[in-house]
């Protein structure tokens, strides 16, 4: 293997692989918004709702979790998006776009995963807390927004930079449906310059930053937001 | 060309796709011994070894853990052969290429859970053992791996659960597994949603058998004080 | 002939000569020298830090003293090779302050596992020395619990009995109640009643200094790695000895108020 050629194709593919991660970064605070915004309601319903509602969060659960996200990307844009958008009054609004469907897969996958981060961190709250709220006279809706999530949030927060870690990794998949990012700008360089060894090097080291700097950023806002003393183990 | 969904399932996707589900299993089996191969090993080395060996050792879960598993499947079986070490060059086929690198992968997220295992055994245990006259290797055996297998056993567990559904990776190497006997099926029929559906589901059923397995196998070995957490 | 051999000075069981072991910078045993005698119950004394925990470890090489020699019935034992290491384990029992029963076996499995795997006896006949040992400290009923399910006293009772099952010849007893509860103290203490007056040789470290007057052949007080004063519980608690045993006994008393609970004045004096 020439050296001196692959770190020449290294460096001219550079500019063209960084530009993968700007879609890269789209998917993944698409993602992890969707997530946050789905996760929390998801919980609270598992954790408070009725009995059918519960089986219901449960089986949403179960999906996400179960199907891989490859066979996710498939489903929803060569299936569902592909389906959507042959529907009268649905086509040419730009319904079947690769980007679109692999951030509904990566976000409502994620929000599969936070929703049971945050009913662990609802549940490991004391029942005192809603006991007390109750006492006070608060309605149930108002103690739990005011009282128990607040608290939830807080102790969910060391979860987010794993959560961050994992949809950066499972991000790549969405090359499999078209979209322009990281790996999919990594294998048409390499499939052009034929140095695949140093443009899979790139493509790893790449990732490999981005996942320190994320969990960096993520780390000094877990330290921004957090109260003292207040630990996973319970309030104090 | 429409043949009704049950029809199309029994005549040609099920038959298909059980094909797949074969090629699936010839993959996920040889990758789960692998990962849990490298990963005890690792997770070990990683406890009671020399400090270079430990740091080595973390350096290559560091870099498998930290990069995506479709880059490094890629790797292995596109890049690997341009690797020429004295004319020498490595070529794997698909599903060698898939076995390692899935495993490879595996074996680090793997040998964290191990190292878990064995750091949550107190100190004191392996003392009293010794106090009672036991060898290094007789308090490992008996003492220490008991308790850390059992330590280990959800997370690693849970592994093999990932390992199925990542395993659809392969079809991205052409391994003609579930994913990509379906996506054939699918590119051939134009019954894209039926098709990839039904792929689903495969895959649903297969964790969801894997699960129950593994919660089994951690009632087995569970001992108050080991349980398994109620959920 | 044999008037010799009966007349000769019996041999210590346990000796310790010279010991030093340097930890994080600090001198933990300074030219340690003890001694006991087969069947003879010597208490070690003193603060937190004095060193009797460390001493009692090296004793049996889980802590290998940087210096010094230690012998089992006269013969010294050599540190470095493992066999002699795990005779004298074998030989040696030792009870931990913080238990360290096996999690992951029952009290039963817990006592029987050093007597197959070490002893190489075999299930059946370990199994029945296990529920012999198990009865003696009063917990056969308890045989199949695990340490998850006991209290800290039956734990404490299940260690005992574990070390037991192998005979050894002396038993080092690490501060054996200083974590129980205070109402599960006694039942621990019962039991080393009993071993003491049944004859077994014992080193035992301890804060209970009413129960250990009572038990002891010797005091040894500890002070920053040295041996500040041995002697009997009498010479060294009795009326009108200013010694630093004492002196340390009644600062005991006055923290934890024993003084005035009916035992006034018993803590620290005979």
């Amino acid at each position: 293997m020439d050296f001196a050629v692959a770190y020449d194709a290294a460096r001219e593919a550079l500019p063209y692989l960084l530009g993968g991660v700007v879609w890269t970064a789209g998917l993944i605070v698409g993602a992890m918004l969707l997530g946050l915004s789905l996760g929390m309601p998801l919980a609270v319903l598992q954790v408070y709702g009725p009995r059918p509602v519960r089986r219901a969060v449960s089986i949403y659960v179960w999906l996400f979790r179960g199907i891989p996200i490859l066979v996710q990307m498939y489903i929803f844009y060569f299936g569902i998006l592909a389906w959507l958008s042959a529907l009268p009054g649905l086509t040419n609004i730009g319904l079947d776009s690769p980007f679109i469907a692999a951030v509904l897969v990566l976000g409502l996958t994620s929000s599969a995963y936070q929703s049971q981060i945050f009913r662990g961190a609802i549940q490991s709250l004391p029942a005192g807390q809603l006991k007390a709220a109750r006492a006070l006279g608060m309605t149930d809706a108002t103690a739990i927004r005011t009282i128990i999530l607040p608290q939830a949030l807080r102790l969910s927060i060391p979860g987010w930079s794993n959560e961050y870690s994992i949809l950066l990794k499972d991000s790549a998949l969405a090359f499999s449906i078209g979209v322009v990012e990281i790996m999919a700008r990594m294998r048409s360089v390499a499939s052009a310059t034929h140095e695949p060894v140093s443009m899979a090097f790139l493509a790893g080291i790449i990732f490999f930053v981005l996942t320190w700097v994320g969990v960096r950023a993520l780390s000094i806002l877990e330290n921004k937001v957090r109260i003292a003393g207040y630990t996973r183990q319970g309030a104090a | 060309m429409s043949t009704p969904y049950l029809e199309f399932l029994r005549a040609e996707l099920a038959p298909g796709l059980m094909e797949g589900l074969w090629v699936s299993l010839v993959v996920i089996a040889p990758s789960a011994l692998l990962g849990a191969l490298i990963g005890v090993t690792a997770g070990v080395l990683r406890v009671y070894g020399p400090k270079p060996v430990r740091k080595l050792t973390e350096i290559y879960v560091s870099l498998f853990r930290g990069t995506p598993l479709v880059v490094q499947v890629f790797f292995w079986y596109f890049a690997l052969p341009y690797i020429k070490i004295g004319g020498w060059s490595l070529v794997l086929d698909p599903i060698e290429a898939a076995i390692l690198s899935f495993g490879l992968c595996s074996g680090a997220y793997q040998s964290e859970y191990i190292r878990g295992g064995l750091n949550s055994i107190k100190r004191g245990q392996i003392r009293a053992a010794l106090a009672l006259g036991m060898t290094t290797r007789q308090a490992v055996l008996n003492i220490v791996l008991p308790q850390a297998f059992r330590r280990a056993l959800p997370g690693c567990g849970n592994e093999v659960i990932y390992l199925i559904k990542y395993s659809s990776l392969a079809s991205i190497i052409t391994v003609n597994e579930l994913t990509g006997t379906a996506t054939t099926i699918a590119k051939n029929t134009w019954r894209n949603i039926e098709v990839f559906c039904t792929l689903g589901v495969y895959y649903l059923v297969l964790v969801t058998l894997a699960g129950w397995l593994l919660r089994l196998l951690e009632d087995a070995m569970s001992v108050p004080g080991f349980e398994r957490p109620r959920a | 002939m044999s008037d010799l051999r009966e007349n000769a000075p019996a041999v210590p069981i346990l000796e310790a000569r010279n010991l030093i072991k340097i930890l994080g910078g600090n001198r933990v045993l300074d030219s340690v020298n003890m001694e006991i005698g087969r069947g003879r119950v010597k208490v070690l004394i003193g603060p937190s830090g004095a060193g009797k925990s460390t001493l009692l470890q090296c004793l049996n090489f889980l802590m290998p003293p940087d210096s010094g020699h230690i012998l089992l019935e006269g013969r010294e034992v050599n540190g470095k090779n493992r066999k002699e290491l795990c005779a004298l384990r074998q030989q040696v029992g030792m009870i931990f302050q913080d238990f360290n029963l096996f999690d992951h076996l029952s009290a039963l499995e817990n006592v029987r596992v050093a007597l197959m795997k070490v002893k190489g006896m075999s299930k059946l006949d370990a199994t029945e020395r296990a529920i012999a040992e198990l009865g003696r400290v009063g917990l056969k009923d308890k045989a199949a619990l695990y340490p998850a399910n006991l209290s800290g006293g039956q734990k404490q009772r299940v260690a005992i009995a574990r070390a037991l099952a192998m005979d050894p010849k002396v038993m080092l007893l690490d501060e054996p109640t200083s974590a129980l509860d205070p109402e599960l103290i006694g039942e621990v203490l019962a039991v080393i009643r009993d071993l003491a007056q049944g004859g077994m040789t014992m080193i035992m470290a301890t804060h209970q200094i009413s129960f250990s007057a009572s038990l002891a052949d010797e005091f040894m007080f500890m002070e920053k790695g040295r041996v500040v004063e041995q002697g009997s519980p009498a010479e060294l608690l009795g009326r009108g000895s200013a010694s630093r045993t004492q002196a340390f006994c009644a600062k005991i008393s006055e923290l934890t108020g024993e003084a005035g609970d009916g035992k006034s004045g018993g803590e620290c004096r005979l």
